[in-house]
Parts: structure tokens; sequence; C-alpha cells
């Protein structure tokens, strides 16, 4: 063997070496080997069992959000520069593409006060843009640029509470990302291999978990005109009506209490909160507060002992008591019903609430059953492809059939140890995949052994003849590999994961093919010839 | 041993009968998409869910039909799977805020049609966890202590019995878990007083929201029609642009009969199916290079040839590889096809056609458009120049090759 053939089997050697690592590890019994494999190997939903979910960011709901927190300020601010105003509210934009046109109305106000109104927009609220509709109204839109960030934000913060969630329920193997190409696109998607029953963690994640504790400035009442007719069909300042929902067994009806806008403290001051039973034996959630929190709530307690206060949860709210001394920093949420609900209700209020509500847009929930199946039958055809693949070569061409079948073999190792290496998840189009680039492969072999074959006919000497056919070769077998390349290309682009896969192993395996068909199967012939004396007859 | 040594079909003398059989199938694929108002899609591309249900016994498909029907309204469509008995059922979703309620009300129809009276949980279609979680007290009740380490082995080994194959996601009766490690005859007295054995199983779920079909959709065309614009630049840069032209309408008439052929065999679209589809469209190019790779060299070598002849030539050269390739790929997907499952049943039928009618087109569409191309080119030279004496053929298409090397 001469030196330039023994450089290229070790390169060959060393290649096979770095693949065996890279998917069954260093093992150092039988047993090792299945678990680095299963270790290394990842399997896609669809072939472990799990679920799938796309939800959509209602952005709209934060832009609502924003525009409200600008007209309190707004007024607030009016009021001391003096300018008056007859009414100020905002639109209400109900899907996503409508929440960049939020808009807040101002009218009524002097024709003398227009400079004093511009000079308080432009001092204090430089988000937004003002447009005079006619000599006392106006039009507030926000800038673009300061929507495009909203809307982002809202989008990653919403991704961030989400994992936070996922993680608190002890879910280590589950993905959250975005999903889209765009900075725009508000769609997320949460991967949870091994979750066959989505619904409670839909549950969760939807939950926007605002907790807020808020003076009770009146109630109860029996219903929100009963409440309006006590203050004469106006509310006063600063407050709202919030619904208290029945609780069962106590009273059948619901009751309404008024309550202060601004709460003393909310869901973002909470250090922790958790499980826990009240003297009674029922479940109820407690919760403490951070530092900050706890100097304003216990300031607050003191202040107003003999008042009441409410504890809202997702603009309901679920208890009111009276304060009988000055709080700190614990608190509880009563009535739950078992010891999930409570757990749950602690896990969203530590992962922290929601900017913006979230709707489903698809769910996938491949049982671990349909998983198993899946990978069988995948094992099944394909031993049973290849395996016709394999007696089809050695029968038509003889040993040269071998020579493919070895370089068939390694460009699987090849595609299987990259696959390891890059992470990327094996799906059951992907065990598709693997089966189909199995099939293409051997056409590279296909195209040089035919070429031998023609130039043996013509007459060729062997060793020309299979240095012809592997040079007239390559420049088609380049070829038909980028058509195949760029398809695939197109199929990552815009395929869900499993068809990812997909693409994924099949361009993997092309690439692998052109190394294995020409750079390898080339040694072996080589090789072959460095055997003998004398090479007058080639087995193909 | 070879099976095709030196042929000499004569491929382009028939070309008329293959344009014309090519010709009858996409008519009667297009009649069958007019006809049934546009292709099957599945829920990928119009929204809906699907449930994979596994029976004990033969599926009773009327009776699910009905059951569902009376609780959930518009198009309800219940599919066994022919050798199994699992059936798939599908309903169709109009606005996200149904999502959640169809599973639930799905689940509910099966389990009050078919479930176990008696207000027992099913142990077919519950979790590791929640399985624990519900035999922890009774089992220290009925006298079995285990620490919690054991029982949740004993749960994850009772699920992972129940969902390997031949059980597959249902146990039948509470006898065959008998074998499994941990259950001993006290622990599984405990689980039959807790738990009911439905008769089915739910094996897979998939809602999809009608906004996310519609999107699949319009981004599943945009990516065939890049996918077909990447060859023709590709194939023109290296050959020809009337090659590309040829290669590319051989692909789109592949396209349209596979889906021409779905559509008459009441097959329905999935993003699986469009993925195979976008591979057969790189793979149905394989075939045209490579006829068209020797026709280039031929040209340079056969110079006296008319392009007719030449192309015959080159068919015939390549004849070998493209049988054997083409049967090979297609042992593979006929392999993927018969044992590879149902959820991959459409996306190998796919590739079946496909790669039969793939090959059939490399030969008989690609070919016939770059020589009609050039006759059409000759046939306006000799109508300008009549003096002269009649220029070598196929110049227009020949010269070009050259500089392309």
């Amino acid at each position: 063997m001469n030196r330039n053939l023994r450089i290229k089997w070790a390169v060959i050697f060393a290649i096979l070496l770095i693949c065996i690592y890279g998917i069954i590890g260093l093992p150092k019994s039988w047993n090792d080997v299945s678990a680095n494999w299963r270790q290394n190997i990842k399997l896609g939903l669809d072939l472990r069992g799990g679920s799938h979910l796309v939800l959509q960011v209602q952005v709209q709901d934060a832009f609502k959000a924003e525009a409200d927190q600008a007209i309190e300020r707004l007024k607030e601010d009016l009021r001391k520069a003096g300018v008056d105003y007859s009414a100020m509210d905002r639109n209400d934009p109900q899907s996503l593409a409508e929440a960049d046109q939020i808009q807040i109305n101002v009218k009524g106000v002097p024709v003398d006060k227009a400079g004093a109104l511009r000079t308080v927009l432009t001092e204090r609220h430089p988000n937004w843009i003002l447009t005079a509709v006619n000599s006392t109204d106006y039009r507030l839109s926000l800038r673009p640029t300061e929507a495009l960030s909203l809307r982002r934000d809202t989008v990653t913060r919403s991704i961030h509470t989400i994992e936070n969630r996922i993680n608190g329920l002890g879910l280590a193997e589950a993905g959250v990302r975005q999903r889209g190409r765009s900075e725009a696109e508000a769609e997320i998607l949460v991967e949870m291999p091994g979750v066959d029953d989505p619904a409670r963690v839909k549950q969760i994640l939807q939950t926007a978990a605002l907790l807020e504790i808020c003076e009770v400035k009146d109630g109860p009442f029996a219903s929100r005109d009963s409440a309006l007719a006590k203050h004469g069909g106006v509310l006063p300042l600063n407050t709202r009506l919030v619904r208290m929902g029945a609780r069962g067994g106590q009273d059948a009806a619901e009751s309404w209490y008024l309550l202060t806008r601004t709460a003393v403290v909310t869901g973002r001051d909470l250090r922790n909160a958790r499980a826990g039973r009240d003297e009674f034996q029922r479940w109820e959630t407690e919760f403490t507060l951070n530092q900050d929190g706890a100097r304003r709530f216990g300031r607050f307690t003191e202040a107003n002992i003999g008042n009441r206060l409410a504890v809202v949860l997702d603009n309901q709210i679920r208890s009111v008591a009276t304060i009988q001394n000055r709080i700190e920093d614990n608190g509880r949420i009563t009535g739950q019903n078992n010891e999930q609900e409570a757990g749950d209700l602690s896990l969203v209020l530590r992962a922290g609430s929601l900017p913006a509500g979230i709707v489903y847009m698809e769910e996938r929930t491949v049982g671990p059953s349909l998983g198993a199946d899946s990978i069988r039958a995948g094992l099944i055809s394909g031993l049973i492809g290849v395996g016709a693949v394999i007696l089809v070569m050695l029968v038509y061409y003889k040993r040269a059939g071998v020579n493919a079948t070895v370089a068939l073999v390694l460009n699987t190792i090849l595609l299987i140890a990259a696959l390891s290496y890059i992470g990327a998840v094996l799906t059951l189009p992907g065990i598709a995949g693997i089966i189909l680039m199995i099939g293409m492969a051997v056409d590279s072999n296909v195209l040089i052994f035919e070429r031998i074959r023609e130039e043996l006919r013509a007459g060729k000497a062997v060793i020309s003849a299979v240095h012809t056919g592997f040079s007239r070769a390559f420049l088609t077998i380049i070829d038909t590999h980028v058509t195949t390349v760029v398809s695939c290309a197109f199929l990552f682009m815009f395929g869900t994961t499993a068809v990812k896969g997909f693409a994924v192993t099949l361009v993997i395996g092309l690439i692998a093919n052109v190394f294995t068909a020409v750079f390898v199967s080339r040694a072996i012939f080589d090789w072959e010839f460095s055997r003998q004396q004398q090479v007058t007859s080639l087995s193909i | 041993m070879q099976i095709f040594g030196n042929t000499n079909f004569d491929f382009m003398g028939k070309k008329w009968l293959s344009i014309g059989a090519s010709l009858v199938l996409t008519v009667a694929g297009l009649a069958s998409l007019w006809m049934k108002g546009g292709p099957a899609y599945g829920i990928d591309f119009k929204g809906g869910t699907l449930m994979y249900v596994k029976f004990s016994g033969r599926p009773p498909v009327e009776k699910i039909r009905s059951a569902i029907s009376a609780r959930i309204p518009g198009e309800v469509s219940v599919q066994e799977i022919t050798g199994t008995e699992e059936v798939i059922i599908g309903t169709e979703l109009k606005d996200e805020k149904t999502l959640d309620v169809h599973r639930r009300l799905l689940i509910e129809t099966l389990g009050a049609t078919f479930g176990v009276a008696g207000g027992k949980p099913d142990l077919n279609n519950l979790g590791a966890l929640v399985i624990a979680d519900r035999l922890r007290d009774p089992l220290q009740r009925g006298g079995v202590p285990m620490s919690d380490q054991q029982l949740q082995d004993v749960a994850k080994a009772l699920v992972q019995f129940r969902d390997t194959p031949p059980r597959s996601g249902l146990v039948r009766s509470f006898g065959e878990l008998s074998g499994v490690p941990g259950v001993s005859a006290g622990v599984l007295g405990v689980v039959k007083q807790e738990f009911a054995l439905f008769p089915y199983a739910i094996r897979n779920v998939e809602i999809v929201g009608p906004k996310v079909g519609s999107e699949l959709r319009n981004q599943a065309i945009l990516a065939t029609l890049y996918a077909l614009g990447g060859m023709l630049v590709y194939i023109a840069f290296r050959f020809e642009w009337v090659y590309g032209l040829g290669a590319v309408i051989a692909v789109l008439h592949d396209t349209i009969i596979t889906v021409g052929l779905f559509s008459i065999f009441n097959k329905e679209l999935s993003l699986t199916v469009v993925a195979a589809i976008l591979t057969l469209v790189g793979y149905s190019m394989n075939d045209t290079i490579v006829v068209f790779d020797r026709m280039r060299e031929n040209l340079r070598i056969l110079r006296r040839e008319k392009l007719e002849s030449l192309m015959n030539i080159s068919i015939n050269q390549t004849l070998s590889r493209t049988v054997l390739t083409s049967g090979l790929t297609l042992l593979t997907a006929l392999a993927l096809w018969l044992f590879g499952g149902p959820v991959l049943n459409t996306f190998s039928l796919a590739l079946v056609i496909g790669i039969v009618i793939g090959t059939y087109s490399s030969v008989f569409i690609a070919s016939p458009i770059v020589l009609f191309w050039s006759n059409f080119l000759e046939g306006r030279r000799m109508g300008r120049s009549r003096a002269s004496a009649a220029p070598a053929p196929a110049e227009g298409v020949r010269k070009s090759s050259k500089a392309v090397k």
C-alpha cells in the first residue's frame, strides 16, 4: 500500500471513530451503550410521545394597558397644568392587527389651552403623537417605533413568564421559543416531551395571574347597577367596581365591591407563594411579600385598621377581610378546592403574571404508545428497504456491490453521528428521510459503476476505467445532490418540527454521501488493486 | 449481470404517445380536482381536530359517528385504519376559541358512549403521575405499604407495559397486568378496585386552528414555487435556459399529476405530503440532470448527429442507471408505504407515485421540450435563409452548451 493510500485509510478510520464516539460515547458495558445512545440521539415528540402547543400572544391587551396607564398620568398632568377637557378615553382594538391602531381621544379642550396641551405632551408623554381632530378635540396615537418595541417586549416577557411556569411544573425537557420569522410575530411554540395530557398545562399557561390587593371603599352590592345608584350614577375618582364570584355553599349570588383603582401591593411584590392548609384543613395559597412590598403593606395596614382589604386575582375578588392590625409580609388566598389547585396558583404567582392574554392556535399530542409503534414501524420498513437495496446491489454489481454496501453503511453512520453532534431531533419523517436517503445515496455508486462498465466495454484497462468512471461521474453527482439539497432548504424554511427533521436528515445524508461514494469507494477500489500484482479484471 | 446492455430504443419517436398519455392523466387529475372543489386538505391546511383512537375489537364506526355528531356541530368524519382496530375521528374547527372545547367534548363523548360505568378513572388513558397519586392512599389502606419511590416505579412500569407493543396503549383485562414488575397480587387487587379499563385508548390528538391552517397552506404553495424557481435558475446556469425550462415543466407535470391522483383516490394533503412533493421536485431533477449531462457530453463528441437521434442515444446510454436508481429508490419508498405505519401512509404514497412519474417525465417530457424548442429555432432559421445549405441541426442549442463547460 503506498503512502497516499495509507493516509486515505487513516482519515477514513479516524472519521469512523469520531462518529462512533458521537453515537455511543465511550461505553464500559452493554448497558452503557444503550444509555449513551438514548442520550445522544434526541427523539422528537412524535416518537417519544408528548405535546406541542402554539400560542398567540394577544399583544393588543398590552397596548390597551399602556394606553390606560397613559390616560391616568395624563389626567394628573393636565390637572396640574390647568388644562380642562370634557372627556378622555381610548379605543378598543380587538386583534393583533389592530393593536397598533390604539388611540387616546381627548375632547373638549378649550382653544386657548391648545399650547399648554402640546407642552404637556412633548414633555411628559413623548411616546405619543398628537393630532388635532378639530379646534377642541385631539387624538393621540402611539409612535411606530414605540409600538414595535412594545410588541416585541410583550412577546419576550410572555415567553419568559411561560418558561418560568413550565419550569415550575418540573418539565425539564420542555422547550419554549418564539415561532415565526419576523420580530413582529407573536406566536410562541411550547414543546413538552412526555406530557400526554396537556389540559393542566394549558390551564396554567393561560392564567393571567394578575394579583392585586386593594382597599375596599364600599360594598357589598348585589349588582353593578345598585352600586352605581348609590353613588349617583358615577363612580368616585380613582375607583372601580369589581365582581366577587359566588362561593358555592355560602351565598349563591355574586356580589360587587367598590375598590380603589390602584393596588396597594401587586403580584410583582411577591417573594414567594406556596400551598398550605388553613385552620379548618381547607387548602389555600399562602404568599410572602418582598421587602419593599412588605414596607408598603405594613404602612397601609397600620393606617387603615378597621377598613377592609380585597384580594383580587385576574380581576375577580377572591376574598375580602377587615384589617385587624398591622400586617407586614404575608397573606393568603383562600377557597381552593384541592392541593393541586392551591399548588398551581402558587406556581403561577411565583412565575409572574402575563403581560397579555394568550390564545391557543394549535395543539398536537402524541401518546407514547403511538410513538413506540412509530419507531417500530420505521425500523422494520427501514430494514426491509435497505436490505432490498443491498441485495440488488450485490446481485447486480457482484464484488463492487460489496464496495457500495460498505460506503452505504459508513454513510448512515456518518449521518447518525452528525445528528447527534448538532443535537438535531429525530422525528418520524426523519426516519423516513434516512431510508429515502439510502435509496438516493446508492445512485452515486450506480452512476460511477455504470460509467466504469462503459469504459470497460469500450476496451479500456481496468485501472484507467475506474479512474475515468470516478472523474466523469463526479460532476453529475454534485449536480444531482445540489438540486435535492436546494429543495430541502425550502422545506426547512417553512415546515413544522417534524418536517424540518426530514429535511435535516436528508441534507446531511446527501452531503455525507458525496464523501462516502467518491472518497471511500475510491479508497476501497485502490486498496483492492494494491493487493494484486497486476490488475486484469474487475468484478463489477 | 446487465439488464440494459447496448439498447437502442427510439424514445423520441414515441414522444407523441407519451405526451398523449401524460395529457390524459393530467386532465383526469385536474377534472377530479375541479369536481371535488380543490384538493382534499388535511387538518394541517384547513384546521380541525383529529383524534386517533384504538379500540379493543372492531371499532363501531357508525355508533361513534352518531354519538359525536350529536354533540359537536359541523362535519364529523370517522375513518377506520385498515388492518388495525383504530379509527381516526375528525371534526371541523371554525374558530380558535373552540380548540379546547372540541377536545374535551370528544373525550367526554367517548367516555359516555363506550366507557365503563361506575365513576372509576380509566387506566388506559392516564399518565404515570396521576396513577401513582391515585394509588397512594388505597395501597396504604389495603395493607400494601410502599415507599414513594417504589410507587412511582410501579406506576411507570404499568404505563410502560401498557404502551409497548403488542398492547400499544390498550390493556384489555386486569389479568394482563400481573406480569408487570412490582405488581404483586396485593397491588393488583388495589388497582382493580381503584381503576376501570375502558375499551379504547386515545393515541394521538392533533388540533389545528383555522388561522394556522391557512398560513401553512400559503407557506406550502410559496415554498413549492420558490423551489421550482431555484431549480430553474440552477439548471439554466449549469446548462442552458431551455433545458431549465424543460426540466421545470417536467417537474410541474409531476406535481400536478401527483396532486391529481391524490384527489382521484381521495387521499388527504397534509404537511408531510407537501414535504414529500418538495422532495420529489428535487429528486425528479436528478434524473433529468443525468440525461442532460449525457446529452451535453454527446453534443461535443457526436457533432454530426441530429438532435433527435442524439437525445435517443443519450437516453439509451443512461437507461441502465436510470432504471436501476429509480428502482432502488422505489424499493425503499415501497417499503415505507407497506410497512411504515399509518402516520406515514400518505407521505410514502406520494413518494411512490412521484418517483414513478418523475422518472417517466425525465425521459418523455423534459427532452421533447428541448427538442421542440430547437426544432422551432431551426424552423425560423430555415425560413430566413433559404439560399444557404442546410446548417448543422440544433445549432442554436449546441452553440450555447459549448460555451458552458
